[in-house]
């Protein structure tokens, strides 16, 4: 992955808040509304049809019976667990590693001139490509997927918590200088306050890639979790249970994406409430 | 200068520590793993590959779908873009489901896109096109959003007709936005394209280079795969970069007066 992807704020249709239940909350709800059911609607009326053959679009209905049975029988709750636990495991790993060397890089020009071109070397091929070399290195097992999430994490939060240490303005540290400030209170009362909106940026980014990364390796080498249940689902041509697996990794990364934003509006609050 | 200087030899310290770790490692055998293969070894390889032609169709192959399907895939986002951008109706119907299916990640499409459409060309393309049509989508439609208000006030005055609006206003003052939406893209697509050849196993690119190595165990393939992987990645990121930099040259000339 590179900088650009990191750093750019990704944009997003209006974020859903609580509806204050104004007219336009209530329009642009209702609004919402058409276009999915009608391309349910639309799938349902395939399906009726057969259009398609059963195979290739199952109608909207088994889809949601498999998807009832797939957590009755405790086959989709076991796989989304052991997703999470990994993608846990590696986005810890790789987040703290990230901190670290971002908070290394961002105080130490020297750790900086070191380590930062061959850092972007290694982000610049994306995790994929490491894939291959790390199947030699450390077989299929459980370190292979924990290593991979692990580098996606890392490198957005390692990159943003540098760009956000060195971006911290002079004038708060001269401030601080006026006021003699040990080089620690200097430390955490100003520099780690101020860069900590884009450091928690990266986190996001860190978990979000985590996450696709996670699909991704259980796509290509894993026998169990939600990566595999869509492969073994399309091996078996049961497209109902692939559609239910796509539908819980979509729904499970949004829900990733905004226990984050909420945690952030958690601490930030902290943070004015502490000034 | 001299500053600048020695911050490029600080920065080469540690790949060449590692090359020569990697290279007295081989040289003094501490390891016998039939994965330890020589520096040299993969330097051969791409001599070989280079020489009988393999390595460029591979790479011919794989930018050619990556082209495609960036193709596809951005001007179909910047026509939605552009649509949901000038009509609040519009954003109101599609925005949301969009939103939504943004969530699921890119990879697990595949398995339903080769259930629909096969294991060939058509596939990939298909799915590198879905890759780039997102961040072209969102960043069209945020720029967009983000043309102040005062500019289209000015335009009404001067009586402006609804194309010339566009063309004149709204999309110049968009820019930056879309092109960091196809910047973005570009990177997108190129993953896509490895995840793509990954999974869809079938034809020639450097996706499939890179398996066929780690099937066979051929670490110097592996190795040379994942540097051509890196640097076509980095090469693109510099050109959309230096594109975007000459494109956008005006903005930055009439600011720089003040």
């Amino acid at each position: 992955m590179t900088a650009r992807i990191e750093t750019s704020t990704l944009p997003a249709f209006a974020v859903p808040r609580l509806p204050s239940l104004s007219h336009a909350a209530v329009t642009r709800l209702a609004l919402s509304w058409p276009l999915p059911l009608a391309v349910l609607l639309l799938w349902h009326l395939a399906a009726t049809f057969e259009w398609l053959p059963p195979q290739i679009l199952p109608p909207p209905a088994v889809v949601a019976t498999t998807f009832v049975d797939l957590v009755r029988t405790g086959e989709l709750p076991d796989n989304l667990w052991i997703s999470l636990g990994r993608v846990l495991a590696g986005f810890a790993a790789g987040g703290a590693a990230g901190l670290v060397l971002g908070v290394a890089m961002g105080l130490s020009p020297t750790t900086r001139d070191v380590l930062y071109p061959s850092f972007r070397a290694i982000a610049q091929v994306p995790s994929l490509g490491w894939l291959p070399l790390l199947m030699l290195l450390v077989g299929l097992g459980e370190a292979l997927k924990i290593i991979l999430i692990a580098k996606a994490a890392f490198v957005p939060v390692a990159l943003n918590t540098y760009q956000g240490l060195r971006g911290v303005p002079t004038r708060y540290i001269e401030v601080a200088r006026v006021y003699r400030f040990t080089r620690w209170q200097l430390l955490v009362k100003v520099v780690f306050p101020a860069a900590f909106p884009q450091v928690w940026n990266g986190v996001r980014y860190g978990l979000t890639h985590a996450w696709l990364a996670l699909v991704a390796v259980e796509l290509l080498a894993s026998s169990e979790g939600l990566g595999f249940m869509i492969v073994y689902g399309r091996q078996l041509y049961q497209l109902d249970v692939v559609l239910a697996a796509v539908v819980v990794v979509g729904t499970v990364g949004y829900l990733l994406d905004r226990l984050l934003t909420v945690l952030e509006q958690r601490l930030l609050r902290w943070r004015h409430d502490a000034f | 200068m001299h500053d600048a200087s020695r911050r490029r030899l600080r920065g080469t310290a540690l790949p060449v520590l590692l090359l020569a770790g990697w290279w007295a490692a081989f040289r003094f055998g501490w390891s016998d793993s039939p994965l330890l293969v020589a520096p040299s070894q993969v330097w051969d390889t791409a001599a070989r590959l280079s020489g009988d032609g393999t390595l460029w169709r591979a790479l011919g192959a794989s930018l050619a779908r990556d082209l495609a399907g960036f193709v596809l895939g951005s001007l179909a986002g910047f026509g939605v873009g552009i649509a949901l951008g000038l009509s609040r109706l519009l954003e109101n119907l599609v925005g949301p489901t969009l939103h939504t299916v943004k969530q699921v990640s890119l990879l697990a499409w595949i398995p339903l896109i080769s259930v629909w459409f096969g294991l060939g060309d058509l596939a990939k393309v298909v799915f590198l096109a879905l890759a780039a049509f997102f961040p072209v989508v969102l960043n069209t439609f945020e720029g967009i959003r983000g043309v102040p208000r005062e500019l289209v006030e000015v335009a009404r005055v001067f009586a402006l007709t609804p194309l010339q609006l566009l063309c004149r206003v709204v999309l110049p003052a968009a820019l930056p936005s879309i092109f960091n939406g196809i910047h973005l893209a570009l990177i997108y697509a190129w993953l896509a394209t490895l995840g793509a050849e990954y999974l869809l196993t079938s034809g020639i690119g450097i996706g499939n280079l890179l398996t066929d190595g780690r099937e066979h165990l051929w670490m110097d393939q592996v190795l040379l795969g994942i540097v051509i992987v890196g640097a076509v990645g980095f090469t693109l990121n510099w050109l959309a970069g230096a594109i975007e930099a000459r494109l956008l040259r005006w903005r930055g000339t009439s600011t720089g007066q003040y």
